[in-house]
């Protein structure tokens, strides 16, 4: 109430001739804040008990003295000619594992789908699409959201126990969780579009994939080029946090140098990761504006 | 009598296939050498994979998932596991936003006087927090923070921090300059004008970008702990590594189970949004 009087006495103040309009004493929210700040803060009790929060265990003095000597460790960043070569070797085999990733996804993505986007069904020409090809672009669909929901870590765990350490069972996990993404996000772009071109061509009898090519893919070239590229980007990003759990390239390198306190080498690594990530951005921005 | 106009005049035809003008050919030719080059260079192991041998393991791998451990005392210690996950993205996201908030301020051009000396470093140090992902931030914090929960949340916290504050900062630039410039010109001190007249402006957009990090997070969460910080991955690792698969298969089950609820909920909660 009261902070309701000191606006409208400002406000008095103001009308009865004041030049300026002198700024309230005091907040007029500011109870309504001071509740919302406190409600805030009890709700949040629970979730930092839950997480064991306590900031302040990492200024103990046994464990500031690790991390104090582990970011002094640094510099000089590490850069002999064996452990350069390393990361060149490392960088272009994360690069390719993403693009090997990502041509995989694509042959699985590709027909799954076609086999689930509703534009191109005959049946549904005139009226409701048939149970049979219904039941079959469902269990399409199922497929993808399978796919896509497990995540490409977990992929990578499991494969890394199959196949073993190294590159292959990164390429798998990106293979399939990527497959996942690209065919839903394919099937969406698919049905998002006009479909009066291809359900002309179906009508005068044309088949589905020929609908496809020359209905469906000239009008959404441009579209799903650039969503490739984009997640081609996006599988650089995780083929590094792919090597943290034994899946090869720059990750796992990181991984080791970790384990053994290098400060030096992580630091490399990091700066070159991040650079990498800025190139593959800057790469995937020019290409989607020249495919577009 | 003047010659016929051809349909397309010469300088409108596309350029021939392997003419040096033609930037596209040149771009899938590049891209399939890049392709090309990945797969030779990786020597990737097929048979290892593709062979009898390899699917009658991978048969095997498969069967020892089940039956699932479903017993009750297990069951609740995932239950407690994904409350964990959930706690941790959570305050990781709030922690964020926060944070976020303080970077993004910094980081924007308020009104065309305000010179923002600090504009570009401040955008330099989002974008390193942005660039390295969550896991190596958590493989990072292990060191100060030690196993558990903590180092993931802070790891959440930092790398989400880079995202929210760039976007918070780009909002924040975008918005109608009318109101702050009214306040500024009554000689109302820059943090007032933030409070009273941007901030009212942006909360709607700051909090649906928040709300987009926090789904994003929590999935995040569900795995951050294969390194070691804390939630449903570190059990999870933790049972595979001791090759306890029914008990694996049910960690993987409730991870599952959580990622397909936080995208229900987000589904249903966009549809009702923009019904």
């Amino acid at each position: 109430m009261k902070s309701i009087d000191v606006t409208s006495a400002t406000v008095a103040a103001a009308s009865a001739g004041a030049l300026r309009l002198s700024p309230p004493e005091r907040d007029p929210a500011f109870l309504s804040r001071l509740f919302w700040c406190c409600t805030a803060l009890v709700l949040l009790w629970p979730l930092g008990v839950a997480t064991e929060f306590r900031p302040w265990l990492m200024w103990a003095p046994e464990n500031r003295q690790v991390t104090a000597d582990f970011l002094r460790s640094f510099l000089p960043l590490a850069h002999d000619a064996e452990f350069l070569a390393m990361l060149v070797r490392e960088s272009w085999r994360t690069v390719a594992m993403a693009t090997t990733g990502v041509t995989l996804a694509l042959v699985l993505a590709v027909p799954l789908c076609l086999l689930s986007t509703r534009v191109l069904s005959l049946s549904a020409l005139s009226g409701q699409m048939a149970r049979l090809p219904m039941a079959v672009r469902l269990a399409g669909r199922g497929v993808l959201i399978v796919l896509r929901s497990i995540p490409e870590l977990v992929w990578a765990l499991v494969f890394v126990r199959v196949v073993g350490l190294g590159p292959t069972a990164g390429v798998l996990a990106i293979a399939l969780t990527y497959g996942g993404m690209l065919g839903k996000v394919y099937a969406e772009i698919l049905e998002s579009g006009d479909s009066h071109a291809a359900q002309a061509l179906m009508r005068n009898g044309s088949g589905r994939l020929q609908a496809f090519f020359y209905a469906l893919l000239p009008a959404h070239a441009a579209e799903l080029t650039s969503y490739t590229v984009y997640r081609w980007e996006c599988a650089i990003r995780s083929s590094v946090v792919l090597g943290l759990v034994g899946a090869g390239g720059l990750g796992q390198q990181l991984d080791n140098s970790m384990k053994m306190f290098n400060g030096g080498e992580v630091a490399s690594m990091l700066l070159v990761f991040v650079l990498l990530v800025a190139l593959a951005d800057r790469l995937s921005a020019w290409l989607r504006k020249v495919l577009a | 009598m003047t010659a016929p106009q051809a349909a397309n005049l010469p300088y409108k035809l596309p350029p021939g296939l392997f003419s040096l003008r033609c930037q596209a050919c040149w771009v899938m030719t590049g891209i399939l050498a890049l392709v090309v080059a990945s797969f030779v260079s990786l020597s990737l192991d097929w048979r290892s994979f593709l062979s009898l041998e390899a699917m009658r393991s991978i048969g095997r791998f498969v069967g020892e998932f089940f039956p699932p451990d479903v017993s009750a005392p297990f069951l609740r210690k995932v239950a407690l596991a994904a409350w964990e996950t959930l706690a941790m993205s959570a305050l990781g996201t709030v922690m964020a936003a926060a944070f976020g908030l303080a970077l993004a301020l910094p980081a924007s051009r308020m009104s065309d006087r305000d010179a923002a000396w600090l504009r570009s470093p401040t955008r330099w140090l989002l974008n390193a927090l942005r660039a390295i992902p969550e896991l190596v931030w958590a493989a990072l914090l292990l060191i100060s923070a030690g196993l558990g929960p903590m180092a993931g949340t802070l790891a959440l916290a930092l790398h989400t921090t880079g995202v929210l504050g760039r976007l918070f900062a780009e909002a924040i630039e975008n918005v109608p300059v009318g109101p702050a410039d009214a306040l500024r010109a009554q000689g109302v001190a820059r943090l007032q004008v933030f409070a009273y007249a941007t901030l009212p402006q942006v909360l709607p957009q700051l909090l649906s970008y928040v709300l987009y990090r926090w789904e994003n997070n929590i999935r995040a969460a569900a795995v951050l702990g294969v390194v070691g910080a804390g939630g449903l991955g570190q059990m999870l690792t933790f049972h595979m590594g001791l090759f306890q698969m029914d008990k694996t298969a049910s960690i993987l089950a409730a991870m599952l189970l959580m990622v397909a609820c936080v995208d229900v909920a987000s589904f249903a909660s966009r549809r009702w949004l923009t019904r």
